[in-house]
């Protein structure tokens, strides 16, 4: 989790990860909002793959290399992403935020220089109804060309 | 609630049998929706993650074998040349994050009308290899749906993969919904055609109680293809010929009106459907 082991007790078997990300390990990043993967507030890496973690067991990621997005920048810093989202006021209510930065930090390692047709269908399962959007596009393409992510 | 986590396909299979109302769940994008809003609470989950020949496939006698946990993001990223309409129509599924967690089997699994990999498999006649301590079975996937979200799947089998040949021709999906993204199909349309054999394979999605192939206008179409020498000519086929592969394909359809629409639009929409991928189609066919 996040580059530590971290345990937790009396797990129930139908537990969401997000639940358990958020209440048994108090890493409130991954926001619960729809419990239903339509929103992807709770955007986080399962062993590499951008999954919602609303949509995944506990126990299935158990001894799993999870990133949340608390463990993307170093402590007390801002990730280049989440400044560029700051600069151009993509960044309004705030609830969508945290998986909109992991969605996009997913898509620039794979994709330093997308276009704003990559970019949409990159972020189309995160939700956002304060800014449009046309904010957020303005953001990624910002930290595009500021950040080079180790594929 | 109890939670099985079978480190083989072996141990899957035995767990099975000794809890047949053991709830298989594998990437969980359905199964966690019913959990989250406690819709539905299983006595038994069987967790198929940590079985690692489902997430595997291979090509084997002509034929492509595919792990029923391999994820729609897979199915594009290595497979959309080898099976082009399927990973159309799993680009249509959900968004990223689902695409990377949603299996093919999955969505056998759950076999709802509306499953976007489901006219993509019937077009291109996949069969469904299923699995017990009894041993496997292939079922053609145009029997495999019984009914709203039931399968022809027995109490003590899982599924263990899909069968589909290389696509022998163009293969196309479309889909309506009220964006490119995040929905469920108003209704789908797959369509495949097989240059060698010079037929016409289709599949009709939530449109009926379950996934329909449109056997008449597969015939229809093979026909007027061969009879306007069409295959070799590479010459349009005629509008009417074409409007009439609409008509049947929306004649095969058994629509409902709820939520998303209404019967008579989805029977509308699939007759547009099944002109265009047929265009497109026969446009990648001419092109060589």
């Amino acid at each position: 989790m996040n580059g530590e082991v971290r345990e937790a007790d009396q797990v129930w078997p139908g537990e969401s990860l997000l639940w358990f990300l958020r209440e048994r390990l108090g890493l409130p990043g991954a926001k619960n909002a729809c419990e239903q993967g339509e929103c992807g507030s709770c955007s986080i890496y399962l062993e590499g793959n951008l999954v919602c973690a609303c949509l995944v067991l506990a126990g299935q990621a158990q001894d799993s290399d999870i990133i949340t997005v608390e463990g993307l920048a170093e402590p007390g810093a801002l990730h280049p992403i989440q400044a560029a989202f700051l600069e151009t006021g993509a960044v309004q209510c705030g609830f969508c935020t945290p998986g909109l930065i992991v969605a996009t930090h997913d898509l620039l390692r794979r994709n330093s220089e997308p276009s704003d047709a990559q970019i949409k269908e990159a972020l189309a399962g995160n939700l956002c109804r304060c800014t449009g959007y046309a904010k957020i596009i303005a953001a990624v393409h910002l930290a595009a060309g500021r950040l080079v992510l180790a594929p | 609630m109890e939670f099985l986590q079978p480190a083989t396909w072996r141990e899957a299979l035995e767990m099975k049998t000794a809890q047949p109302q053991a709830l298989p769940i594998a990437g969980g994008t359905d199964v966690l929706v019913d959990l989250n809003f406690d819709r539905h609470r299983p006595e038994v989950i069987l967790d198929l993650n940590r079985v690692t020949e489902l997430s595997e496939w291979q090509p084997a006698n002509g034929r492509l074998r595919v792990g029923a946990g391999v994820s729609y993001s897979r199915v594009i990223s290595e497979l959309s040349d080898r099976l082009p309409g399927l990973a159309l129509a799993s680009r249509s599924v959900g968004s990223p994050q689902i695409r990377n967690r949603g299996t093919v089997g999955g969505n056998l699994g759950s076999a709802s009308p509306a499953g976007d990999a489901h006219p993509a498999l019937l077009a291109t006649r996949a069969s469904i290899e299923v699995s017990s301590v009894r041993g496997s079975r292939e079922i053609p996937v145009d029997e495999f749906f019984l009914g709203p979200k039931r399968n022809a799947l027995k109490p003590d089998e899982l599924i263990a993969a899909f069968w589909l040949r290389p696509a022998p021709g163009p293969q196309q999906f479309a889909k309506v919904g009220t964006r490119n993204a995040m929905v469920i199909a108003v209704c789908s349309f797959g369509l495949a055609l097989d240059v060698e054999q010079q037929t016409v394979g289709t599949g009709i999605g939530s449109a009926g109680p379950i996934p329909l192939r449109a056997g008449e206008a597969e015939r229809f179409l093979a026909e007027a293809l061969a009879d306007g020498n069409h295959w070799r000519s590479g010459q349009p086929l005629p509008q009417s010929a074409r409007e009439r592969f609409g008509e049947l394909v929306a004649q095969a359809a058994r629509p409902i009106d709820d939520v998303r629409g209404t019967a008579a639009f989805r029977r509308r929409a699939l007759a547009v459907l099944a002109r265009r991928t047929f265009a497109w189609a026969w446009q990648e066919y001419t092109a060589g």
